[in-house]
């Protein structure tokens, strides 16, 4: 295996401004989204990802600026999620500049959302971001774990192994897999699930979620994962990309 | 030549992101145009021919502008043209994909079929495998690019003979993917191409850039 692991950072994004928790002592001005990719790019980010999370119309034109300018400015590959619905908003985020565009939600509600967008535009541009967590309580699924939206709130009862499947089979080019029992806990990524996952697609797995130490990424890329994705620890300079490459390349994974 | 500034003409022929390829060429030291027009596209020092998506649509699309044509006729004129990803397997006899057969432009023979690997798209950052004698990676022997595709070109087949002109022998650049074995990259006199995105590829893709538009 000659490809590298790609470490992804995730930038949350409001209205164009990169919002929550950017803490980078050497830079002016934390919300700016081009000179934040600036630096995630020359710490080694093999990709970017931003995530939109604005709750109006005009937050997303605005965020649709943004990207224009970080896609000026910065050579490396662009991820955009967030408020993706349509065939059409693919289109007005590629040609403002991203090169894959993450869709969530409105896969679930309408999954022929996955192939009329990879029909279009070739699956290679669709990351099929999925959150899931284990069952518990009532709902039951075959894999033991299931789809979740709002952030992890609300239960869908879908199987989330059985819906990375069939993802793949309408065209996904990759799955953004987010464990919502590892997120935010440091503890590491949930491994068992991105071997669930890994074991029903042949498409690129990224694995999200449970990023505390340099250690934790190793594990993630032997469970089947193709790249890391993490956001708080990159942020709040608890990690260096740097770091968790050298780390991976100790583990005995090839890194750019 | 200093003080030149090269002009390049990126062809628009559909949708995708053209912006980064605009940008990125222009770092390099050209003067660029995004543009469908035949006159300028014919007039350009540099012809860049991106490709995002489906080889039937980029086909189509580049047909209805008569790109195949712009193409041949720049070549016919030594007039140097660079494709990019599907830009690049356009250039190929034809392609195949979920059992669609589409005639390509060409210029080399070849198919371009779907990766044999465990894991497709081939998605990410890859080495290569590159020739000697090549300008196109001048300084750039031991760098990975980036790559996104499902499909490729797994035969070189361009006869080419001892009279040949040296600039005219094809330099092909080799990678791999999961036990697969790809065109990364070739060189053909005016005529160079990369199967993966030099405009993503950060500071390495930006020195491969600088090395074409040098050269134009």
């Amino acid at each position: 295996m000659t490809l590298a692991v790609r470490v992804i950072p995730c930038l949350d994004v409001d209205a164009g401004r990169v919002v929550k928790g950017i803490n980078f002592t050497d830079l002016r001005d934390a919300g700016d989204p081009v000179e934040l990719a600036r630096t995630y790019d020359a710490e080694g980010a093999d990709e970017l990802t931003f995530l939109d999370i604005s709750a109006s119309s005009d937050g997303r034109a605005t965020t649709l600026e943004m990207v224009s300018k970080v896609a000026e400015e910065v050579f490396i590959p662009l991820t955009v999620g967030g408020g993706i619905r349509s065939v059409d908003d693919v289109d007005r985020m590629l040609r403002a500049g991203a090169d894959k565009i993450g869709v969530n939600t409105a896969a679930i509600a309408r999954p022929e959302l996955i192939a009329e967008i990879a029909h279009r535009f070739g699956n290679q541009v669709l990351v099929l971001s999925l959150d899931a967590r284990r069952v518990s309580g009532d709902v039951r699924t075959d894999s033991g774990y299931e789809v979740t939206t709002h952030g992890g709130r609300t239960s869908t009862g879908i199987d989330a192994v059985a819906w990375a499947a069939r993802a793949a089979e309408l065209g996904a080019g990759e799955i953004l897999l987010n464990s919502m029992d590892a997120d935010g806990t440091r503890d590491g990524f949930d491994v068992e699930m991105i071997t669930a996952v890994r074991s029903v697609v042949d498409i690129p797995v990224i694995a999200s979620g449970g990023a505390g130490t340099v250690d934790h990424f190793a594990p993630a890329v032997t469970a089947g994962a193709d790249a890391v994705l993490a956001a708080s620890v990159f942020h709040f300079g608890t990690l260096r990309i740097s770091d968790v490459k050298s780390a991976l390349a100790d583990a005995g994974h090839p890194i750019r | 030549m200093a003080g030149r500034t090269p002009s390049v003409v990126v062809l628009d022929y559909g949708s995708g992101n053209l912006r980064s390829a605009v940008r990125a060429v222009e770092r390099a030291g050209a003067s660029v145009t995004l543009t469908a027009d035949l006159d300028a596209a014919m007039a350009a020092d540099g012809l860049l021919v991106p490709g995002v998506g489906a080889y039937e649509a980029c086909m189509k699309g580049l047909r209805a502008i008569r790109g195949e044509r712009i193409i041949a006729r720049r070549l016919s004129g030594n007039c140097p043209v660079l494709g990019i990803c599907v830009g690049m397997q356009i250039l190929f006899e034809r392609g195949i994909e979920h059992g669609v057969e589409t005639e390509g432009c060409g210029e080399w023979p070849g198919v371009v079929e779907r990766l044999q690997a465990p894991i497709v798209p081939h998605m990410g950052w890859n080495t290569v495998d590159v020739p000697t004698g090549t300008r196109l990676f001048d300084g750039l022997q031991d760098e990975r690019f980036y790559f996104v595709h499902s499909y490729g070109v797994r035969d070189w087949k361009l006869v080419t003979n001892d009279r040949t002109p040296d600039a005219y022998q094809p330099l092909v650049t080799w990678a791999e993917h999961g036990g697969d074995r790809f065109v990364a990259a070739v060189e053909n006199g005016p005529l160079c191409a990369t199967q993966f995105h030099p405009e993503k590829s950060g500071d390495a893709g930006a020195q491969l850039l600088r090395n074409w538009v040098t050269s134009l």
